[in-house]
């Protein structure tokens, strides 16, 4: 396999001059000023491990986790060091020598085993009133006990109904997904008339590209929110969207994590379970779902009978924003023009009459996974932008890395948060009410982060603003709305 | 290994987060950007956050002998961080406050640990420049540009480090603390010593506070590039433009080797067949910048350059500027290994230096790809080699000989802006001669008599023994001796 190739890892090693540049961009280092935060050091770690001058023992596993992978290192390494490569072999490296630690085990058999881990979500749902207590302004949880989490963190609540089980395995654009949420009916007056029977039958009945939906555990679990506001628009625009069922966690916290084989396991199965739908592209709404599916799986399998799948997958695959913009093609002028006429609307949608009915300040954290994996920081971009209503407003650094990175802000969440606290000071120079971002995991981190330093903003995901400008939940006094949430999210939170 | 008593006693200074014992940790300190030196980890690391932290372990490892070696952010290229007799690294990377920015008086007052780039982005807001820009703005700490004096890509017009420094507060190797100089642009009252601190690469003292000069930011500048087929055109266009009372910030020469390494690497479609590049920056008063460039322009096209270009937006200077900068990291793609060297001569023997480095890499059978600061004759000769090949190092050993000894002919010195080090250390007496070497020994022995503060740093290995004999019953401890010591 090549990532574990010790030949190429070296190579990539030897490409370090020790320069320190890194040190520059590398929010670890920031906070914590010690060499080993920054990629040298660790690169550095791990040449010595190479070439026989430490063992590869728990404590370098450990000094090897404390990285966030948000490569800001390896865009600004004047010598092109893929230090993500590194990275990945040196903690791959670690798990052959010294296993996973107890903890990662359990969670990591479970991701792999789609059906444990559904269970073991779903038990977390139910217990979950018992364990959080709920947080009196915001859609989120405090733990009620320490459960390995930071007792001050807030955690958004699992859903009561995962996405998957929410939504039907095929959504053709004639049935669009908002007639059948719960709570569509909303107590805001007169905004189901945008709605009626009529006007869904009026849409075009035979779809113009059929896309599949790759949830991700984030987005199936807990912001089910932003899979409806995915399907919605998609079919509004006149796509039919499949969730094939079987799919399961995209695996990259395991494969970020060095434990290669159950990560290769699960891109080849997810892999099998996509190869065999008919469709015209993968869509994800998660940065580290994309780059799983563009870059990580057609690598992991690279020699595995998947292997031209995957590479085949791997082509088809769109972020949300990226698809909206280049593929369908939303332009500003006249506002939304292309997703509106390709709904056989003229532009007078929802109960103000207009088209964008979303107002306020909005600003956009630049996810690191969609911006520097992907390539992806212009399409979102133009989506707010061609918004009528919506005052962008871009944020100083706005691709720092706001220290999220999944299980990181669970091992070293005072770390974690203390990054994150660059972040929230960023947004509030901004003035912006709204925080917008293309990835669940870094909504997740912005929002606890907000909610420590008591600030008001709300953070969405690009999809779902869009959304509302197509299905306004809107009142001029209050800017722009919560996204829907279940009727059941609404009882939990009661 | 420090004993356990030791290392209590560091961390009862410092706290448990910021000293470092695991072998893992210590490896982050083994190294700095100087290619081709074996790692040498240190027995601890030590992060303080206050002079008084510091004072407290400078007392502690004299009562135990024990070698210190301060170090900001470790990218000198002469190996000056590098713990080569084990020992304690003292790294300032924590002490990072901006103290006072004084914009009536024009300065800054700073802790060592600032990064250039975070003081320039303080007083930006007031109009001022701190002008010391090495190639690491964004990385070197100030207490680490203070200790090697840097230079950078503006110190033909703005001078160096040394220029800027207005007042210091070292601890010294017995741990009391001085204070050197002020806030006043004169100030005659006794020795310099805050100049003699500065350039002292750790062997001195231990820098803990930083007063700098500021100047206001210029309002305007021109950024040209000017393509020649023919050495020495390159080289009289540079005197030129001087003898034209011009003075650009920035006056900076990429050789053909350069030229080729870059296009390789970064692609931005230079000539590979030129034989120079210079990059020419002209900054001040809009009025003056103006005309001063269009004299740089005359002087460029009188001298035959083959294309001049002239930036009109700030993103056609990036692209510009982005041949210079992909400089050093594309030459270190060529070969696994990078010995770069920072030899200077006047201004004026440029032309007789390039054609001296060519003459040595066709002689030791040598890739040298020089570029450098060529306005205030210091040149980056860089020569690509692979560490692992003994016979290729002995012929890189010999010329990297004559390189010093060819800028030491044409008058100029072994190190323009990077300082002596390990790396350079054999070469001092050549240049000093040993009544030099001599005066500089003395007051080495005068400040740290017991030879703690980076030993093995610019005075050649033997010299670092005579001194560390010369205390009455005080040798060189190894580490196991010391745990001996009370
Ligand atoms: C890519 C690259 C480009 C560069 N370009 C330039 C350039 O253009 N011009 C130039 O001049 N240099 C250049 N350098 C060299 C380097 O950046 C400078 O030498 C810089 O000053 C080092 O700062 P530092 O904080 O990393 O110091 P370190 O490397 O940590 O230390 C440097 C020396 O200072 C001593 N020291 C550090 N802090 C203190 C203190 N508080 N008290 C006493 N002694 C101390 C150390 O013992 C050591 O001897 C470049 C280096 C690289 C890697
Ligand atoms: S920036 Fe790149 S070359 Fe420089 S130290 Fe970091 S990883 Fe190495
Ligand atoms: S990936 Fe990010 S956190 Fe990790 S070393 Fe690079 S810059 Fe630091």
């Amino acid at each position: 396999m090549k990532l574990r190739d010790l030949a190429v890892v070296r190579a990539e090693i030897d490409k370090c001059m020790k320069c320190g540049n890194c040190q520059s961009v590398c929010p670890i280092y920031f906070e914590t000023k010690k060499e080993l935060g920054v990629a040298r050091g660790k690169l550095t770690l791990a040449q010595a491990a190479l070439e026989g001058e430490l063992p590869v023992t728990p404590a370098f596993a450990e000094r090897l986790s404390l990285c966030l992978t948000c490569n800001a290192c390896v865009a600004n390494c004047p010598s092109g060091v893929r230090f993500d490569r590194i990275l990945l072999a040196a903690r791959a490296a670690a798990v052959k020598a010294c296993g996973l630690p107890p903890v990662k085990k359990v969670i990591f058999a479970g991701l792999s085993h789609p059906i444990v881990f559904r269970a073991g979500l779903r038990s977390g749902r139910l217990l979950q009133p018992l364990i959080f207590k709920r947080h009196p302004r915001k859609r989120a949880n405090y733990p009620r006990f320490p459960l390995g989490l930071d007792r001050r963190r807030i955690v958004p609540p699992l859903a009561v109904r995962t996405l998957r089980e929410e939504l039907a395995e095929v959504n053709p654009p004639s049935d669009p997904v908002l007639n059948r949420v719960p709570n569509q009916v909303s107590n805001q007056a007169g905004q189901a008339a945008n709605l009626t029977p009529d006007r869904a039958a009026s849409r075009p009945a035979r779809p113009r590209m059929r896309v599949a939906f790759f949830t991700g555990c984030m987005i199936n679990y807990i912001y089910t929110e932003t899979g409806r506001a995915v399907v919605n628009v998609l079919n509004r625009n006149g796509i039919e969207v499949v969730l094939p069922s079987e799919q399961h966690c995209c695996g990259i916290p395991v494969f970020v994590s060095g434990d290669m084989g159950t990560a290769r396991a699960m891109a080849a199965s997810n892999v099998r379970i996509f190869a065999g739908a008919q469709i015209d592209a993968i869509i994800t709404a998660c940065a580290t779902c994309g780059e799983a599916w563009r870059h990580h799986y057609p690598e992991l399998l690279e020699g595995a009978e998947e292997a031209e799948q995957a590479r085949e997958l791997g082509k088809k695959h769109y972020d949300i924003s990226e698809f909206l913009v280049d593929v369908i093609g939303i332009t500003r002028e006249p506002g939304l023009a292309g997703a509106i006429s390709s709904m056989g609307s003229t532009g007078t949608v929802g109960s103000t009459g207009t088209v964008g009915p979303t107002t306020g300040k909005v600003t956009y954290h630049d996810p690191c996974h969609l911006n520097r994996g992907l390539g992806i920081n212009r399409a979102p971009r133009e989506i707010l932008r061609a918004i009528p209503g919506v005052e962008f407003r871009e944020m100083a650094n706005p691709g720092r890395c706001c220290g999220g990175s999944g299980s990181f802000s669970l091992s070293y969440y005072d770390l974690s948060m203390d990054i994150a606290a660059h972040k929230v000071a960023d947004i509030q120079k901004t003035g912006a009410e709204t925080v917008v971002t293309g990835c669940p995991a870094c909504r997740m981190q912005i929002e606890d982060a907000l909610n420590r330093h008591q600030m008001p903003q709300r953070v969405l995901h690009t999809v779902e603003l869009l959304e509302m400008a197509f299905e306004p939940l809107h009142d001029e006094s209050r800017g722009i709305q919560e996204p829907r949430t279940s009727a059941f999210h609404r009882f939990l939170l009661r | 290994m420090l004993s356990k008593a030791v290392v209590t006693e560091l961390v009862s200074i410092c706290g448990r987060e910021r000293v470092l014992t695991e072998p893992e940790d210590l490896i982050g300190y083994s190294f700095d950007a100087t290619a081709a030196l074996p790692r040498r980890r240190p027995e601890a690391v030590v992060l303080p956050v206050s002079t008084e932290e510091v004072v407290q372990v400078v007392k502690l490892a004299g009562r135990r002998r024990i070698p210190i070696y301060p170090r900001g952010s470790g990218t000198n290229l002469s190996g000056g961080t590098i713990p080569l007799e084990g020992g304690i690294v003292l790294v300032t990377t924590m002490m990072n406050s901006i103290l006072e920015v004084d914009a009536e008086n024009l300065t800054a007052t700073v802790q060592p640990g600032v990064i250039v780039q975070t003081l320039n982005d303080a007083v930006a807001s007031y109009g001022l420049i701190y002008p010391p820009d090495p190639g690491t703005v964004a990385t070197a700490t100030m207490g680490g540009t203070v200790a090697e004096c840097s230079g950078g890509l503006r110190g033909l017009k703005y001078g160096v480090t040394k220029h800027y420094v207005m007042g210091l507060e070292v601890v010294l190797a017995d741990g009391n603390v001085l204070r050197a100089g002020g806030k006043t642009v004169k100030n005659v009252t006794g020795y310099d010593l805050v100049k003699l601190f500065t350039g002292s690469e750790g062997t001195l003292g231990i820098i803990t506070g930083i007063t700098v000069k500021l100047i206001p930011a210029p309002e305007h500048r021109r950024t040209m590039m000017a393509v020649f087929d023919d050495l020495d055109r390159a080289a009289k266009t540079i005197s030129e433009i001087i003898s034209h009372k011009v003075i650009p910030a920035t006056l900076e020469i990429l050789d053909r080797v350069t030229i080729q390494a870059v296009e390789e690497h970064a692609r931005i479609g230079l000539p590979t067949e030129a034989e120079a590049i210079l990059l020419i920056e002209v900054d001040g008063i809009r009025e003056v910048v103006e005309k001063e460039a269009a004299v740089v322009l005359e002087v460029c096209r009188r001298q035959g350059a083959a294309s001049i270009r002239a930036a009109e937006t700030d993103a056609e200077r990036d692209e510009l500027w982005a041949a210079r900068r992909a400089a050093l990291p594309a030459l270190a793609q060529l070969k696994p290994t990078m010995v770069l060297e920072d030899a200077t001569v006047p201004r004026s023997k440029i032309p007789e230096m390039i054609r001296g480095l060519n003459d040595i890499a066709s002689k030791y059978r040598l890739k040298i790809g020089t570029f450098g600061h060529a306005g205030d004759g210091n040149l980056h000769p860089t020569i690509l080699t692979d560490v692992s090949d003994e016979e290729e190092m002995a012929r890189v050993e010999r010329a990297v000989d004559e390189i010093f000894t060819l800028a030491l002919q044409l008058g100029g010195t072994l190190s323009g802006e990077h300082g002596i080090g390990m790396a350079k250390a054999k070469y001092l007496e050549q240049e000093f001669g040993p009544a030099g070497v001599e005066v500089m020994a003395r007051i080495k022995h005068a400040l740290d008599p017991l030879g703690l503060l980076n030993p093995g740093k610019i005075f050649p290995p033997a010299q670092g023994k005579i001194l560390s004999q010369g205390e009455a019953g005080v040798k060189e401890q190894t580490p196991a001796a010391r745990e001996g010591l009370g």
